[in-house]
């Protein structure tokens, strides 16, 4: 890497999918916004599905990120991660604060990684 | 308004944990400028997966503004074109939820002014957040694992997210999924996880009416 203020790689892909994401992005912000008037809300059967996208998508992002399957229980659970990852989700559910969770989090990963596990 | 900054921060940190620079960046803030999404993709050019799986994937996340679009627009029904166009670009869930809640306390109030004060600040501290993230990442050794902030904004999020039943079986369901197809072919583990969540969720509202 030749440090990250420069451009560490060369890299035409990223641009390509910045530039991609950024305008089906900007359609799906300006859809009903700019139609409003042409179509009457979004119709029941899209609405339904929508709802479920943000636990979903949120669950599928954060599990693979603290969980890895190991050939046993023990070593799947005593994993830093894991651990951190649990502690963090207890203060997130009871603060609803993100900077109270990442950091507990980070602590708890730090703790279990340079003290605990060290 | 400031409860976004950690996010940004952290999207700074996983563009330098991805290979990438600042122009990349600001790049993607800017032209995103959806941070759940950027994050995602990230992580899935850091890994060299498809461009098709990487903008699919960023896609599906950010397919919930559609809701958002459909909500506010009778506030925005009566301005022009121009307006619009620009007002939709800052759309985000925080410049929603706040300018929702401020147009049925005060109806009165300007609501282009109220929503544009409030996603402007909110795209400023997301930029600023970003740079500031690189700079951060750039400068701190890999050991402390600065990137497992990425899962952690994404726990807060998701823990308000699993509100009842259904929803909270999508997420358990996604995430499980999730977690098993982490093995699978062209990085689809976390799309395929997703899709999954939603499914459950569906079937669960269905068979609890």
């Amino acid at each position: 890497m030749t440090g990250a203020l420069g451009a560490a790689v060369a890299s035409p892909r990223a641009w390509v999918a910045i530039v991609a994401i950024g305008v089906v992005t900007y359609a799906i912000r300006l859809s009903f916004i700019h139609l409003f008037g042409r179509i009457d809300g979004v119709p029941a059967r899209v609405q339904r599905p929508l709802r479920y996208v943000p636990p979903a998508v949120l669950a599928a992002l954060v599990l693979p990120d603290l969980v890895t399957l190991r050939p046993s229980v023990a070593a799947t659970l005593l994993d830093e991660r894991l651990i951190a990852g649990a502690v963090a989700g207890a203060v997130a559910w009871r603060t609803e604060n993100v900077f109270a969770t990442i950091a507990t989090g980070m602590g708890t990963l730090w703790l279990f990684r340079f003290v605990v596990f060290a | 308004m400031l409860g976004i900054a950690p996010f940004a921060l952290v999207a700074g940190i996983a563009t330098v944990d991805a290979g990438l620079g600042l122009a990349e960046a600001v790049g993607m803030s800017v032209i995103v400028f959806a941070g759940a999404s950027q994050l995602a993709a990230l992580d899935l050019l850091g890994e060299n997966a498809p461009l098709a799986v990487v903008v699919g994937t960023a896609v599906v996340i950010n397919l919930r503004m559609l809701m958002y679009s459909a909500s506010i627009a009778p506030h925005f029904a009566e301005y022009g074109r121009r307006l619009r166009a620009g007002l939709a670009y800052l759309l985000t869930d925080q410049a929603y939820a706040l300018s929702v809640a401020e147009f049925d306390e005060n109806p009165e109030r300007s609501r282009w002014r109220y929503y544009l004060g409030a996603a402007a600040s909110l795209w400023v501290v997301w930029q600023i957040g970003t740079v500031a993230g690189v700079v951060l990442g750039a400068g701190v050794p890999d050991a402390w694992g600065l990137t497992f902030a990425v899962p952690l904004v994404f726990l807060a999020l998701l823990v308000p997210a699993m509100k009842d039943r259904p929803t909270t079986v999508a997420g358990v369901a996604g995430g499980a999924t999730a977690v098993v197809a982490v093995g699978l072919p062209l990085n689809l583990g976390l799309l395929v996880g997703a899709l999954s969540g939603i499914a459950a969720g569906l079937v669960t509202e269905v068979t609890a009416s």
